[in-house]
This record gives C-alpha cells, sequence and structure tokens, in this order.
C-alpha cells in the first residue's frame, strides 16, 4: 500500500530539473508510504558501458576500493561513484553479468542494472531517503518513484520499491496481489527468481518474463491483467519510456497529467502540485484494465 | 486571513487544514451565510468537510479526497478537479465541481446537489442514499454500485457495469451505456420522471433536454433470493 | 439355528448425520445456510490455558481489601476525549435491524451502569441506544446505512469497521423478514427485500486510503472522537500494524468465534483464525511499532467468563468486547422458551436463526409481539450483573497472580494444557519451559 510517483520528460530543457521535481512528488507522498521510499531514474547512457546500481550495509569499508578490485576481476576499467549506502558502477556492456556476479560474491546488494538506469532505495522517510542520496541534484529523460507502507512483507531495502528484475526495466505498485506466490513458484519453474519475498517483484519478474519471451513491454503489461490476480497500479520504467497500467477493479488511485513537456503520473493529485504548467495541464484518470505508454 | 467586503479569503500557503475547517465549521454553524474563498488547495484532503449549516465556500483549485464530505445546508465550489469521495455522505446543499471528479463522488450521499461540470470517474454515486448528481460529461465503471436512493444523471456516457446490484435510484444517461451491471435495466421514461429531470438539469445549469435521456432502474429479481438468479450474485 | 453375524451399522464420520442433512438441505433450496452467531466447531481456546498464581516466588493481593484496579482508557493516542472505563469489558458492534430496539435499550442501561460502552452496528443509531448508553461506539461500515454526520458528532468514539470475525472478507446479510418499515426506513431500502451489506467501503480500499478515511473524520468531529478501527482474525500481525500506520487510536480484533446476525455458515466456520491465535501476533505488531498500550488493543470473539478476561488482557489485550455472551445475559437462548425453540425445529442453546426474525427471546426480532417479550429494565440490570462477575472473577485471578491493577496480568502468568495452545498463545506447555516455536530450542 504505497504512493508511487513517475514523471516521463517530452523535452530535454527540464532535465536537469528531473530529481528535484520527482523528489517534490516523493515528499508529497510521504503519508500513503512512510516505510521507505525509492526512485529510478533514467539518465545518461554512455555508449558501450552498463551501470550497476548495488547498495551495501557497510559501504565504509565494502565500498573501499570496490573500483579497483572490479576493475582487476573484469580486466576492464571500471568507475564507480558511491552516494551513501548505494554504488553505481559503470563497466563495458560484454562484462555486465560477470561485474553483477562478483559484486554479488562480495556480498553487495544489486539494485539494478542497465544503459542509463539507477536506483537508489532506502529504508525511512521519503525526505530523509532523498536527501541521502541528494535526489534533487540527479537529472534524466524519465523516473519513476515510491513510498511504501509495507503490507506483508518486511520494511527492509530489499523490500522498498522500485523493483528491477532486466535490464533498464523497473516497477513500483500501489496495492496487494493475491496470486503471487503462486506466480513465484511459476516463475521459478522457467529460471525467473526473485530475490524477496515481495509481491511486487513478483509482478516485475512477470513483465521481464514476458519481454524476455518475445513480448513487448505493451504486451506483458496487457498480460498482467489476465495473470496477476488482486489489486494493482502498477508504473514501469523503461530505457525509452514509461507504462501504467490497473487492474480490472481499479480501486487503488491514479492520475495522470500532461502538458507539452512532460507526461506525470501520481497516487494523489499533490503530487502534482508544484510542477510547472500544471494548471493547464490535462488531468485525467486512467482506465481500468487500459495499458498506457510513452516512449520517446 | 484576509477579510474584504463580503468575502473572507484563506490562503492554504498560510493557514492549515485544521484552521480552515474549524474556521468554515463554526462559520456554517453561526448561520450567518458568511461567504469564504480558500486559495491555493494545492490538492489538499478533507477540505470544507463536515460544515453543518448555510455557507458559501469558493476554492481556488483542486482538492484530494473527501472535499465537503458529509455537507450540510452549505454551498461548496470548487474551481478545478475534486480527488477521491468528493462530498460522500452529503446530506443537504449543494456542492459544484468545475473541472472532474475523481472515484467515488458522492458516495453514500442522502441528499443536496452534486454537480460536476466535468467527468467523473469510476464508483460515482456508489451506495447513493437519496443525493441528485449531475455530472455533465462521462463517469466511468461500476457507477451507481447498490445505489438506493437518489437520482443520478449523466449527459455524456457511462462506463462498464453502470448500476450493479441497483436499489431504488433513478439513473439518466443521455450518451452510451458500456455496460449494464446485474439487476439494472432501462426502463420507460415516464412524465414523472421528465418532470423529475427538468428540474435537475435546470437547478445544475445543465443544457440538455430531459427527451434525450434514457432512464435506468433495478429489475428488482435480486431483492429477494431466487435460485435460479444465482448467477447474478 | 443361529443367525449368521452381522456386523453393526456404522455412520460414517467424514459423512456424518449432520452432513448429510446439510447436503439434503442444499440440494432441496439451492441456497447456501445462513445463520446467526460464531463458530461452533471446537477450536483452541481459553479454556487450555491456566494462570499459574502466586504462591512462595510471587505474593497475591488480599482479596477485596488490597486494591486491584479495572479500569481502562482507550483512544489515549491522537484523540483529545479518549473514553475512560471503569471496567474492561465493553459491548461489541450489534446492529439495530439484527436486534430489536429493546434489546439495544437493555444493553445500553446494563453497560451503562456497569461504567462501560456499546457499540451500534449496520443500520444507524437509534435513540433506543444513545439515550441509554453513556458512552457509545457508533460504528463505520461499508454499507453506511443510516451514517450521518449529526450521530457522528454525538457519538463518543467511531469504530471503522474494516472486517468482523466470523467472516474476514465478507459484508453482511439481512433477509427480509426483518426488513420491516422502520428498519428499512434507517437504511434507505424498500420494506421487505434481502439487504446485502458490501463487503469493502465504498469510498477507500487499503490503509493508504484509510490514512485519509481517518483524517475526514477526524477533522469532522473536531479531533475529539478516538478513532477504532475494527478487523476480523485474518492476518492479526499485518492487519494490526497497518491499522496502527493508518492512524489508529484503538484496534479491535475479532476472533473466528466471534458472533454474526447472518452470514453464511462456511464463512462462519471456516474462514478467520480462532481468537486464541490472534492476540499474540497483534501484540506483537503493536510491539514491534513501540505503540503497545499507545494504540489499545480490545479483543472480542468467545469470551464468557472473567477467565477469559484475564487471559486475553494477560495476553495483552487492554480490554475485551462481548456480544454473544451479552445476547444471552439480556436472555437469548434461555430455556424458558424451550417449548418455542422446539417449534422451530431447534432447542435452547443452538438457535441461531436469528436472521429469521422469530426469536422466542425477543432480542433477535423486529416482530413487534415478540419484542414486547424483552423488559429492557431487567435485562439491563442482568446485563450489568454479568459484567460485574466477568470484572470480579478477573480481578480475582489478577490478585491470585499478584498484580494490582489487571493490565499488569502478563503471558508469564500462563502456561498451556495442550500443545496447540501452547504455540497459539506463545505460553509454556503446562510443567515444561517450552512452546512449540520457541526460538532457541
Amino acid at each position: 500500500m504505497c504512493g508511487i510517483v513517475g514523471l516521463f520528460l517530452k523535452k530535454d530543457d527540464l532535465r536537469p530539473k528531473l530529481g528535484d521535481m520527482l523528489t517534490d512528488m516523493l515528499i508529497t507522498m510521504t503519508d500513503r508510504g512512510p516505510d521507505s521510499a525509492g526512485i529510478a531514474i533514467y539518465g545518461d547512457a554512455a555508449e558501450g558501458s552498463t551501470k550497476i546500481t548495488v547498495q551495501s550495509k557497510a559501504p565504509e569499508t565494502e565500498f573501499d576500493g570496490l573500483e579497483a578490485a572490479l576493475s582487476e576481476t573484469l580486466g576492464a576499467p571500471v568507475t564507480a561513484t558511491v552516494v551513501d549506502t548505494h554504488a553505481v558502477l559503470i563497466v563495458p556492456e560484454d562484462k555486465a553479468s560477470d561485474a553483477i556476479a562478483a559484486l554479488e560474491d562480495r556480498g553487495l546488494r544489486i539494485m539494478g542494472s542497465g544503459a542509463s538506469m539507477e536506483i537508489y532505495k532506502e529504508v525511512g522517510l521519503p525526505r530523509d531517503v532523498a536527501a541521502r542520496f541528494n535526489l534533487r541534484s540527479m537529472g534524466g529523460s524519465h523516473g519513476i518513484g515510491h513510498t511504501r507502507m509495507a503490507t506483508e512483507s518486511a520494511v527492509t531495502t530489499m523490500g522498498a520499491h522500485p523493483f528491477s528484475t532486466a535490464e533498464d526495466q523497473c516497477l513500483v505498485h500501489n496495492g496487494s496481489l493475491s496470486n503471487h506466490n503462486q506466480m513465484r513458484r511459476k516463475l521459478a519453474k522457467k529460471g525467473v527468481f526473485t530475490r524477496s519475498e515481495n509481491d511486487t517483484e513478483v509482478g516485475a519478474a512477470y513483465i521481464s518474463s514476458r519481454i524476455a519471451d518475445g513480448a513487448s513491454l505493451g504486451e506483458a503489461l496487457e498480460g498482467t491483467i489476465d495473470d496477476l490476480d488482486g489489486f494493482f497500479t502498477f508504473v514501469t520504467g523503461t530505457r525509452n519510456g514509461f507504462g501504467v497500467v490497473r487492474d480490472p477493479i481499479a480501486c487503488k488511485p491514479a492520475v495522470m497529467a500532461e502538458t507539452d513537456d512532460y507526461v506525470a503520473f501520481a497516487s494523489e493529485y499533490r503530487a502534482f502540485a508544484d510542477l510547472p504548467g500544471i494548471e493547464a495541464a490535462r488531468v485525467w484518470e486512467p482506465e481500468p484494465a487500459t495499458v498506457y505508454f510513452w516512449e520517446r | 486571513m484576509t477579510t474584504t467586503l463580503d468575502k473572507t479569503v484563506l490562503d492554504m500557503t498560510a493557514t492549515d487544514l485544521r484552521t480552515v475547517n474549524t474556521t468554515l465549521q463554526a462559520a456554517a454553524k453561526a448561520q450567518a451565510n458568511g461567504a469564504y474563498v480558500i486559495t491555493n488547495p494545492r490538492g489538499s484532503h478533507a477540505m470544507a468537510c463536515g460544515l453543518d449549516g448555510p455557507l458559501s465556500v469558493t476554492i481556488k483549485g483542486s482538492t484530494g479526497y473527501y472535499c465537503a464530505g458529509m455537507n450540510k445546508e452549505a454551498t461548496v465550489t470548487v474551481e478545478g478537479s475534486a480527488g477521491p469521495g468528493v462530498a460522500e455522505n452529503m446530506m443537504s446543499g449543494t456542492v459544484t465541481i468545475e473541472g472532474d471528479a475523481s472515484q467515488y463522488a458522492g458516495a453514500t450521499g442522502h441528499g443536496g446537489l452534486l454537480n460536476i461540470k466535468g467527468n467523473a470517474s469510476s464508483r460515482c454515486g456508489i451506495s447513493m442514499k437519496g443525493i441528485d448528481i449531475v455530472v455533465h460529461g462521462n463517469i466511468g465503471h461500476m457507477s451507481a454500485f447498490m445505489a438506493q436512493k437518489g437520482n443520478l444523471v449523466v449527459l455524456g456516457n457511462a462506463g462498464d457495469a453502470l448500476g450493479d446490484s441497483l436499489y431504488e435510484a433513478r439513473l439518466f444517461v443521455r450518451g452510451e451505456v458500456k455496460s449494464l451491471g446485474a439487476d439494472c435495466i432501462e426502463k420507460e421514461m415516464r412524465p414523472e420522471h421528465i418532470e423529475t429531470l427538468k428540474a435537475l438539469l435546470e437547478k445544475a445549469g445543465a443544457d440538455a433536454k430531459p427527451e434525450e435521456f434514457k432512464r435506468y432502474g433495478s429489475a428488482r429479481k435480486l431483492y429477494n433470493f431466487n435460485i435460479d438468479h444465482a448467477d447474478a450474485y | 439355528m443361529d443367525k449368521t453375524p452381522q456386523t453393526e451399522p456404522r455412520q460414517s464420520w467424514t459423512f456424518s448425520n449432520s452432513i448429510n442433512s446439510e447436503i439434503r438441505r442444499a440440494a432441496a433450496t439451492g441456497i447456501y445456510d445462513i445463520r446467526g452467531g460464531g463458530a461452533k466447531r471446537r477450536v483452541p481456546h481459553f479454556d487450555d490455558l491456566l494462570f499459574l498464581g502466586a504462591s512462595m516466588s510471587r505474593y497475591p493481593l488480599e482479596g477485596y481489601r488490597e486494591k486491584c484496579e479495572t479500569s481502562v482508557t482507550l483512544g489515549t493516542r491522537f484523540a483529545k476525549k479518549p473514553i475512560e472505563l471503569k471496567i474492561p469489558v465493553t459491548i461489541a458492534g450489534m446492529s439495530f435491524g439484527a436486534l430489536s430496539g429493546h434489546a439495544k435499550e437493555a444493553l445500553g442501561r446494563g453497560a451503562t451502569m456497569a461504567g462501560t460502552s456499546t457499540t451500534t452496528g449496520d443500520g444507524g443509531m437509534t435513540e433506543e441506544e444513545r439515550g441509554h448508553s453513556e458512552k457509545l461506539v457508533y460504528q463505520y461500515l461499508p454499507s453506511r446505512y443510516g451514517m450521518n454526520p449529526d450521530d457522528l458528532r454525538r457519538a463518543d468514539a467511531i469504530e471503522v469497521v474494516v472486517g468482523q470475525g466470523a467472516k474476514p472478507g465478507g459484508g453482511g446479510m439481512l433477509l427480509g423478514q426483518k426488513i420491516t418499515e422502520r428498519v428499512a426506513g434507517m437504511r434507505d431500502l424498500p420494506v421487505g427485500i434481502d439487504q446485502r451489506s458490501a463487503c469493502r467501503h465504498p469510498d477507500w480500499t487499503g490503509p493508504d486510503d484509510l490514512e485519509i478515511k481517518i483524517l475526514e473524520l477526524r477533522e469532522i468531529t473536531n479531533w475529539e472522537k478516538p478513532i477504532y478501527i475494527k478487523i476480523g482474525g485474518a492476518r492479526p500481525y499485518y492487519d494490526t500494524a497497518l491499522a496502527v500506520k493508518a492512524g489508529a487510536d484503538v484496534v479491535v480484533l475479532d476472533g473466528m468465534q466471534g458472533g454474526t446476525a447472518a452470514t453464511q455458515d462456511v464463512f462462519i466456520e471456516h474462514v478467520g483464525q480462532p481468537t486464541l491465535a490472534c492476540i499474540r501476533p497483534a501484540v506483537q505488531a503493536l510491539q514491534d511499532l513501540g505503540m503497545h498500550r499507545e494504540v489499545q488493543l480490545v479483543v472480542s470473539g468467545g469470551i464468557r467468563t472473567g477467565a477469559d478476561v484475564a487471559k486475553a488482557l494477560a495476553l495483552g489485550a487492554d480490554a475485551v468486547a462481548i456480544g454473544t455472551a451479552a445476547l444471552i445475559a439480556l436472555g437469548d437462548n434461555d430455556p424458558r422458551w424451550e417449548a418455542e425453540y422446539q417449534k422451530l425445529g431447534t432447542t435452547t442453546g443452538a438457535y441461531d436463526d436469528w436472521h429469521e426474525g422469530r426469536d422466542p427471546a425477543g432480542i433477535t426480532t423486529q416482530d413487534p409481539e415478540l419484542m414486547q417479550r424483552l423488559d429492557p429494565v431487567a435485562a439491563g440490570r442482568r446485563l450489568r450483573n454479568y459484567l460485574s462477575v466477568l470484572t470480579l472473577e478477573c480481578q480475582t485471578i489478577a490478585r491470585a497472580c499478584g498484580h494490582n491493577h489487571v493490565h499488569n496480568l502478563e503471558p508469564e502468568d500462563l502456561c498451556a494444557l495442550t500443545m496447540e495452545a501452547a504455540a497459539m498463545a506463545q505460553v509454556p506447555l503446562a510443567g515444561t519451559n517450552w512452546y512449540p516455536g520457541k526460538p532457541g530450542f
């Protein structure tokens, strides 16, 4: 049970302000989710490289010398940027899976990876989480964020949203799935494994598994309507855009706004109050069992 | 708080919700027919709720959940859009939304008029118990679910499952109805319905002719259990 | 000539006479069995726990002379006007409609004399109960029948009903026989129809929305009234935690033995957890959030004796609520009506067709003649007496365990007679220092 925000910029001039705008939206959703907060932000992609976001419980020791060590293991140049408990490692694209394996071996937790996506999430009030990561300073083309009121799984970093289960893909969710255990077992049989007990991660894994099987993102989102049971509003991010889908009952709130400059999503209108030009924006609610998608 | 000749202005960038509501509630109770303007609502929840007396409130912007909830006698106008559950359980008075209304508009309302100039989302008039709701645009799915009493008038289209498990509320729709819910059927528009509708359209300032509408109501087949209707349960 | 020995006719345990009769009833009518009351099957209960009492290692208190307090304050977290009760036993929500006006009046009279609160139900607030209840909790239910801001403001507390122990996840059902003109008028329904109550609230879903609903209720009532959240015993750890996160002042937790006016038998008997199994997870949730005793916990579902009250408190509840027991104290299922129960095809103690409105005791009915059988003054006095006994019994046990307030009862005062009860209550099996699932073993 949670608050969701999302922002997709249509023009480049707002890019430096993306983190700032998303942070305001995120903090406004604190009441809906005071347990933890997270954000996925799609920044500049470096040609031929993959960004891997990792989290550590002991960043001072575990991130110390990580850049050099990983570079040696991979036999390739690596750059690391440490942000509080998270570090973003940029590695050559063809070394990405080796790098992830090596990072997991070192006991680090993978938040996500991709050409442009970075994920930051922690336990705590959205305001504090945003400050720790200095989310306001981040730029990019689009991003999604989440504030969590945990229902059945633990309040931990790994239980926070967004969940990423494939490169440059991530998902946030408001609601509660009722067949996630069954779906988790089904996906596991196909070799798709989740890292947490969280229902949302199963939703994310379902979508990325469908895409890996050849479905388009639109088709994968359509699939959630038939294959996932329970209440959900999903917002999913990809390298080029973002998508929205609500379950057929559509009880969990969702509102969208569009101007010439951006498309915004939130659980409540409040989150839009500071967006530029919101007074003149087209504001509407996404229909139940309908997939919405924006790509650049 | 600034008071001009005939209006008191409450700016929500400077005044918190509790102060705004206690001010409005006290003014309503004083039965003095005052006029209040609220600026910068920024989607706040529970604005102007629980008013219990004649008062005019204009909100300059969009509101969050449960604006004008449980209203009695007051006239509340939102010059923007309203979040979920606007005018929920309203008893009397008038609530006008210049923009769109989110889900559950007028839920369980017992009386008064909810006048939505834009569209209303899903579950408009859910469990309504005597309220009149006029929507100038469209309404979403599951509207008038278990609606008991009152009138829901829609100038545009209605979404799926209109009037599911309907009791005695009357539904008037001018446009298309995507689908009817269980036990909801189209009914004959009799002269008394034309009269009711005409009065409501006039009151809501709606530019439409009663003759253009179709009436929907309960088939009353779910009123007492019957094994042959078990599929509808 | 000797006859060949025959095996005795043998009844099936699986297809018992009672099961077979239900199959025949279903085949004849095509509708599930609807009834009132709570779960009738045997489930692990407070009976499976014992108090240890004090002897050498602890000192007992002298009866009567040495004080053992019983007062409880509900709603201390946010409400400006918390509810102060003299005893830790309250009357659970039961609707006017399900119960007669006289029965509601009797509940109000009895509870008020005993210094505790009563609760409305689905169908609104009546003058009978508001007038006779010094402290009245107003239930805020999915149906919102009779819901209005005036009654909201004249209530002493507001109980947002999310679920009920008899039917977690289910709505209500009041059959046509009981929808008389007065009941129908209060509910804005046609007379004589089967009334179905929704299972979810019409204008919010989930704890994130509930937080906003609570804000609205507080804004309308000037932040004075305690807001209770009532949940059915389904997933008590999560549900209690979420009620607290949504902003509850009080959590009311109803186990599967909790009653209902009319619900499918399959729901009553097969959905939800025993009361005993619900308390510890709920208390754990409160403790994990640092809210135990800050947000009060009221437990209901199968409370019958002062021992039950004491055990619920020892496991961490702040108070209990009674429904079925209160009705019996008023006169429900009384042997004096046996001849009439027989005519209805049932017997004293088993009468549960409350939805049919033909209650010989005049309690669960809207029939004007039957209603007259219940004298609200005398019935109110019986309830007061019964509440006094519950309190005295609970005090007796608390004193024996050396406590000067019933709230000082603790799990360590208890042992369990069965493995099941030991596991559910997380207290040691009698004679051991172990319970199933105890960490460190």
